[in-house]
């Protein structure tokens, strides 16, 4: 659809834009990204005629854009520039009404049945029908963006050029805006070329992406490819990490603040044993990596709860209960992760690990009454009951992503390994049991202090885990076969 | 629609009902019943009406007509509310012709009466063709912060020129005074003859860029991207626009507000779709000099005030208050 080869040109003699080269298949959405004054708006501008060539091509349907005349080129391709202020206002439906303009010909052209139907349509998509007959000097900078991309809608063209659509829109609208656009690109085969700000939102509606700096091609093709850490890094001159968006599969970048990260360490003073839940109190936010009911996975803590209920808990929506729970004993429900025991919390065992400059916490309470053998689970026929070993592991240092998940293999290899010489049997296989059906670990670092690249079994952290995670296991086994009178 | 129905039924009535009344009241009072049946006029009412008043009535609504359409058209173009057919210096190029004529005494017994508007119109063309050409050498472009400035210079030269031969004139001085702030006496119908087919091609090449003027109204980039040929346009409206007001300075001097107030009124009124605002200012345009002339030529009777001074009188008030709303909406 669009095909632009070795393109240079700009201002007068000046020349911003230099050597850009892609092309694009009809039913495509190609995001254009770049710092400022990297030249995006004077290469749309090129592509869109406003602005010179010095070199270069462009080919649109397979024809040079110069072989189009006026009218036939705003049929095949409509441009939405930024926002200006005006001097004289035309309602909503008039300015829509303008992007019927190339369509129409001749001195006494009629008004079809045809235009009225797609400007109908453009305000209806945009959803700025309801202000039809207002002024649009009166809208707010938002419902004139949408305006305007209704008036580039009404052209209907096939190739759409836009310099940063979602300017001025909140999120809802942002939203709106893109979903459109790329149901567009899906049944209609439009073909969008944007420039966007906002690199996530380009991630998440673009197919392909064209990252500009000083006027040349940085980067492109699939956002995956072009949004890497470091090539975002060297041309925004910022630091960033990236990470994978929730629900679909395209990387996502967080802004790494140039600020100081204050200390934070984590005490034993902090841990405090409660009538029922174990309740570890940091000062600062812990990056938490958990299977806890309340707030599992990545995240960033200050309240960590071990809740002790009674053996016959029963609760259709334990999330909702949890969260009440924890709103009762006024903590913030956001701020906590909170998991569930049916053993009781004055058994539970938090012993403090030292080794030179590493330091960690370990909190257990181990309920071993349905144990299961891992291996023989399938041989397990009914639900799941109550018996669980809850494991945290706080470590006070830096950990990467990767050490996290290390941390949590060393900390299952050193329970399983602990249920192993504890002599917990499945009671129904008669095999060693490698846990229970519910069991629960959570990882938290105070991401200050020393810094933890690896946390495998024979790393400096990984060893102080394996050995506290043992110990505490096997004393806290030990206290519930006590409890239960299997050994004096 | 609606709001232009109503728009083109109210603006013609009273465009009728101003034409009826200044064609009827005079220095002569033509009693209501000759205009209805003229056959019945005495010789010399029918004369005074058919020889004076009418055109005088004509033409005033002609200049007042092309006056509000070439305002509407450059307010649109330049997208600046303060843009009237003078911005460009094009009067002042008419006014310099008209005023030489008078200065040098120049007559031609060749052109007779029509020595003064032809030199007018001269002085008119040159003024265009320097302002267009002086701000195409600058910019290429034509952008309309160029033009804007480029009329500014001009004026502000011919001005001066006006000004030079104003101070070194003697006895033609009141003549050259009443001629700057315009009138429609004593014209009649050979005037009318002269301008009105340049009237005609210069609205026509307004009205033919009608939907132009609404996207222009966008800037000449999202023009563009609508499909119109942004350079044929601005020319063509820039030439049809200086056609209008040429004319139009030439037979009755510098009117001044007309071109201002008028397209301001009907946008705040019927709305700034030029497919509208063009011909609702010409008829709205009419009215309202045929009104001033009419106040003019009675108010201090037997004597005549210039129109200018009326337009200027009703106009400056009304700018004022247009002017005042802008301001307070774009807060």
């Amino acid at each position: 659809m669009l095909e632009i080869h070795g393109l240079t040109g700009g201002y007068d003699k000046k020349e911003i834009v230099r050597d850009v080269s892609f092309s694009l298949q009809k039913g495509r959405m190609l995001g254009i990204l770049g710092p400022n004054g990297s030249g995006k708006s004077t290469l749309l501008k090129m592509i869109s005629g406003i602005l010179p060539l010095t070199a270069g091509d462009i080919l649109i349907d397979n024809k040079p854009r110069t072989s189009y005349k006026q009218k036939e080129l705003a049929r095949k391709m409509a441009v939405l520039p930024q926002l200006h202020a005006h001097a004289f206002s035309h309602t909503v439906a008039e300015t829509v009404a303008l992007g019927r303009y190339p369509h129409q010909s001749g001195l006494f052209s009629q008004w079809s049945a045809e235009d009225e139907a797609a400007t109908t349509e453009a305000m209806t998509q945009t959803g700025v029908a309801k202000y039809r007959d207002e002024e649009l000097e009166y809208l707010s900078g938002g419902e004139q963006q949408r305006t305007f991309i209704a008036q580039a809608l009404a052209q209907q063209a096939e190739l759409l050029l836009l310099d940063e659509p979602t300017n001025h829109l909140d999120l809802e609208h942002q939203r709106q805006i893109m979903d459109m656009l790329k149901h567009e690109v899906a049944t209609r085969q439009l073909t969008v070329v944007s420039i966007f700000h906002d690199m996530n939102l380009a991630a998440l509606y673009c197919d392909e992406l064209l990252l500009l700096e000083n006027g040349r091609v940085r980067a492109y093709g699939a956002p995956a490819e072009v949004l890497t850490e470091d090539e975002i890094a060297q041309v925004y001159h910022t630091a960033v990490a990236r990470f994978a968006h929730p629900q679909l599969a395209t990387p996502q970048m967080a802004l790494l603040p140039n600020i100081e990260i204050a200390q934070n360490r984590v005490t034993l003073e902090q841990f405090r044993v409660e009538n029922e839940f174990v309740h570890l109190k940091a000062t600062k936010p812990l990056r938490t990596l958990s299977a806890a009911l309340h707030n599992p996975g990545f995240g960033w803590f200050r309240h960590f709860l071990n809740r002790t209920v009674d053996a016959q808990y029963m609760c259709d929506d334990a999330h909702a209960e949890m969260k009440n729970y924890i709103k009762n004993h006024h903590l913030p429900i956001e701020q906590t992760v909170a998991m569930m025991t049916a053993v009781d919390v004055k058994h539970a065992v938090i012993r403090r690990y030292k080794e030179e400059d590493h330091e960690i916490f370990v909190m257990v309470t181990a309920g071993v009454g349905n144990a299961v053998d891992a291996a023989r689970g399938h041989l397990h026929a009914e639900p799941q009951r109550v018996g669980t070993i809850n494991l945290w592991v706080i470590i006070n240092g830096v950990l990467s992503d990767e050490s996290f998940m290390q941390a949590m293999m060393t900390t299952i290899e050193a329970k399983v390994k602990a249920m192993q010489d504890g002599e917990i049997y499945d009671t129904q296989t008669g095999t060693i049991a490698t846990g229970t059906s519910t069991d629960s670990v959570l990882i938290a670092s105070t991401q200050s202090g020393q810094n933890y690249e690896y946390a495998g079994t024979i790393t400096d952290i990984g060893k102080l885990i394996g050995r506290g995670v043992y110990e505490t296991m096997i004393i806290a086994l030990d206290d519930y076969k006590r409890a239960k009178g299997w050994i004096q | 629609m609606k709001k232009h129905v109503v728009g083109y039924t109210v603006s013609f009535a009273l465009l009728v009902v101003a034409a009826w009344f200044a064609i009827s009241i005079g220095s002569v009072k033509v009693p209501l019943s000759v205009l209805w049946n003229p056959s019945s006029a005495d010789a010399a009412s029918a004369n005074i009406i058919w020889k004076i008043r009418v055109p005088r009535v004509i033409l005033a609504g002609l200049v007042g007509a092309a006056l509000a359409m070439a305002g509407a058209a450059f307010q649109g173009l330049l997208k600046n509310p303060l843009a009237d057919p003078y911005t460009l210096g094009v009067s002042s190029g008419a006014s310099v012709g008209a005023v030489m004529t008078i200065f040098f005494g120049i007559s031609s017994s060749a052109l007779g009466l029509y020595t003064l508007p032809i030199f007018s119109m001269i002085g008119a063309m040159v003024a265009m063709v320097l302002v267009l050409g002086f701000s195409r050498l600058v910019d290429r472009s034509m952008k309309m912060e160029t033009l804007i400035l480029t009329g500014i210079i001009i004026s502000a030269f011919l001005s001066s020129v006006i000004s030079l031969m104003i101070a070194l004139t003697g006895e033609e001085l009141r003549q050259i005074l009443n001629w700057l702030m315009g009138s429609v006496s004593m014209r009649g119908w050979p005037y009318i003859k002269m301008i009105w087919p340049f009237l005609l091609v210069g609205a026509l090449m307004l009205w033919m860029n009608r939907k132009e003027l609404n996207a222009l109204l966008f800037g000449e980039e999202r023009a563009h991207y609508l499909g119109v040929n942004v350079k044929r346009s601005k020319w063509m409206i820039l030439v049809g626009g200086s056609i209008l007001t040429g004319c139009a300075v030439a037979v009755s001097g510098t009117i001044g507000f007309v071109g201002l107030v008028v397209p301001h009124m009907t946008r705040l009124l019927f709305g700034a779709d030029h497919r509208h605002l063009l011909p609702l200012s010409i008829i709205n345009g009419a009215t309202l000099l045929i009104v001033c002339d009419l106040v003019a030529r009675t108010i201090i009777a037997p004597s005549e005030l210039p129109i200018g001074v009326i337009t200027s009188f009703i106009g400056a008030p009304v700018f004022a208050y247009i002017f005042f709303r802008q301001r307070r909406k774009g807060r």
